[in-house]
């Protein structure tokens, strides 16, 4: 029991990225509506984004810039640091998900434009029929 | 000049498909001769990389100048030269070949389907050329994204298509980030050489299993093997006949090209293959996958569609391929992914010239094609032969490596897996065959007049279509020469 507490304490950060990815993972599967779906994807992205950003993090760390007088003092500490390179990954990750948002989107117009509808069940109703 | 063919391979398409696009709104009569010179340029400088690794081995390109494991670098050996080579020559083909058929579907947006078609290309090239993990996935979600756009295109169920290739495509792409994040965890780089070295340290982390795992199925997502192939048929299918010549043929091999990196490459050949002891297990998989689709195949009744399903069977022939982990199955693969490439651009340049002239592609509107579009349908009966395996075309050359794969690892259930489809798509293409040739005889027979008039597409569609199947034979009869020179190389020494 106490293992259990201590794994669901120490390590939350990945709980809650697992949680959100799995509400994402049910959108896009179980979901009927388009629209639905389409967030499903975008929560689930977004829990590997704040994966990546969760794991740069260090406690009582800083903003990794470094002054050049402290740097002239003495050593540089990276544990005094954040380790910026996941969150920098992250940016282009965030830019990634935005395209992926908007042609989804947008394919969701089209989709409506020609069926009237976004719930996937009426559409393949009119498929069939036609 | 030539030190920087690696950078010029990315650097050319990206800067075209912008210019591209945006001749779109000047002039576009322009459109089709600049992206023609860079797409050029990058075939000439991808075959220019593969004659000097051939000749001088691997070459490292640095980008900014910035050294290996803090900077990105690009990294072409033999293996992906070869697919680097095999990519820009079919992108180049296509190109040339699509002309006409999308300026006669879409005269008004010529300028964003250039460009797109180009950024698409860009994508896969750097997701061949990139040596780092994260570059990877950025490049794999542009070549992505293109897709998504360009299949969209199509009419009726396109954009329903597209939207479900857009789910599945993103799942997939996340998957793989997410496992290149537990790697980053585990050892706090991103390249995958510097990956490899520290990874053999770590072999017994739970961590790097599931991020080996996770990596997979996101991969195997976005080539569509086998249980996860659902949003592959339909994409391809609505997607507009000129664009499933670039797509088709591409997109997946790539996946496989990743796959057989990540694994050889990053993780190691003893881990993926001995370490996990999963490898019986995938190749069970890839039996199933080759196995259903051939099953599916038969069961459609439009060429274009059928086809689709042929792809998803070639992906079973890879990975089965490739998992039996002794030399002679990768071999097999690694040379079924250079033929692949070119039976598919065959077989979707051959479905594009018929639709250029006919209705669509169900089997009853195909009557009569072989008196009206010889050319094409000569075209076709190669790319069937190279399918089904008949020397001297490349298809048979490939899948006896894959057959003596299966043999030294008495995987008996591949190895009938392998018998059982190249029937299957014998059957699947004398159906195709009788449907065009022999109905229009019977036809015309009672109809009373003795043949139809030639209807053949155009000659800008044809020649590249012909290239292409003169090209399935020149790779089968020059295929003794690509495996000592270029297959052999590639695979690592401790694959046995």
């Amino acid at each position: 029991m106490e293992d259990a507490l201590q794994l669901l304490i120490a390590k939350y950060n990945y709980w809650i990225y697992i949680t959100l990815m799995m509400i994402g993972l049910y959108g896009v599967i179980a979901k009927n509506n388009l629209v639905k779906k389409i967030v499903g994807m975008s929560i689930f992205q977004t829990a590997i984004i704040l994966f990546f950003v969760s794991m740069g993090m260090k406690k009582g760390a800083t903003i990794p810039i470094v002054v050049h007088e402290e740097a002239s003092h003495g050593v540089i500490r990276a544990v005094d640091y954040i380790n910026p390179l996941p969150h920098v990954l992250m940016l282009t990750a965030i830019v990634v998900a935005v395209s992926t948002l908007g042609v989804a989107l947008a394919l969701a117009v089209r989709v409506y434009k020609k069926y009237g509808t976004l719930e996937e069940d009426e559409i393949l109703e009119q498929i069939r029929k036609s | 000049m030539t030190e920087h063919l690696p950078a010029l391979i990315v650097v050319v398409p990206l800067l075209s498909a912008f210019l591209v696009f945006a001749l779109g709104w000047v002039k576009r009569e322009l459109c089709f001769p600049v992206g023609l010179c860079g797409l050029g340029v990058v075939a000439w400088a991808c075959v220019g990389l593969l004659v000097q690794v051939l000749e001088s081995g691997p070459v490292t390109y640095k980008l900014g100048g910035w050294e290996a494991p803090w900077g990105i670098v690009y990294v072409v050996d033999t293996l992906n030269g070869m697919v680097l080579a095999a990519v820009s020559l079919s992108a180049f083909i296509q190109w040339v070949w699509s002309a006409p058929s999308l300026l006669r579907q879409f005269p008004d947006r010529l300028g964003a389907l250039y460009g797109l078609q180009m950024l698409f290309v860009t994508g896969l090239l750097g997701i061949t050329v990139t040596g780092d993990a994260f570059n990877l996935y950025v490049l794999l979600e542009i070549a992505s994204i293109t897709a998504y756009a360009l299949i969209a295109m199509g009419e009726e169920r396109a954009a329903l298509s597209s939207l479900n290739y857009v789910f599945m495509g993103t799942v997939g792409a996340c998957f793989y980030l997410l496992g290149v994040g537990y790697l980053y965890i585990m050892t706090g780089t991103l390249n995958m050489a510097d990956l490899a070295r520290l990874l053999t340290g770590l072999h017994g982390s739970r961590a790097i299993q599931v991020a080996f795992l996770i990596t997979m199925v996101g991969l195997w997502l976005k080539m569509a093997f086998f249980p996860l192939h659902g949003w592959l048929p339909n994409a391809y299918t609505h997607a507009p006949a000129a664009l499933s010549g670039l797509i088709a043929p591409l997109m997946t091999k790539v996946m496989v090209y990743v796959m057989i990196r990540i694994d050889l490459h990053v993780f190691g050949p003893s881990y993926s293959f001995e370490k996990l002891g999963l490898d019986r297990a995938v190749v069970w998989l890839a039996v199933l996958a080759v196995v259903m689709s051939s099953v599916l195949a038969l069961a459609q009744r439009d060429l274009k569609r059928m086809l689709t399903y042929v792809i998803l069977m070639e992906v079973g022939y890879m990975v089965g391929g490739f998992w039996l982990g002794n030399r002679s199955g990768m071999t097999g693969a690694v040379l079924h992914l250079l033929n692949d490439v070119f039976m598919t651009l065959c077989a979707f340049l051959a479905v594009g010239n018929l639709l250029y002239r006919l209705q669509g592609c169900s089997f009853p509107e195909l009557r009569g094609a072989f008196s009206k579009m010889p050319f094409t349908m000569g075209g076709l009966v190669a790319t069937a032969l190279s399918i089904v395996g008949v020397p001297p075309t490349c298809g048979f050359f490939s899948k006896w490596y894959l057959l003596l794969g299966a043999l030294e690892a008495e995987h008996y259930g591949f190895l009938a897996a392998l018998i059982f489809s190249s029937l299957v798509s014998m059957v699947l293409f004398f159906r195709v065959f009788e449907w065009a040739f022999f109905s229009s005889q019977h036809e015309n027979a009672e109809k009373g007049h003795t043949g139809s008039s030639l209807q053949e597409a155009p000659a800008q569609m044809v020649v590249p279509l012909l290239l292409v199947a003169a090209g399935l034979i020149a790779l089968g009869l020059f295929s003794g020469e690509i495996v000592s020179r270029i297959v052999e190389p590639a695979i690592p020494m401790a694959v046995s």
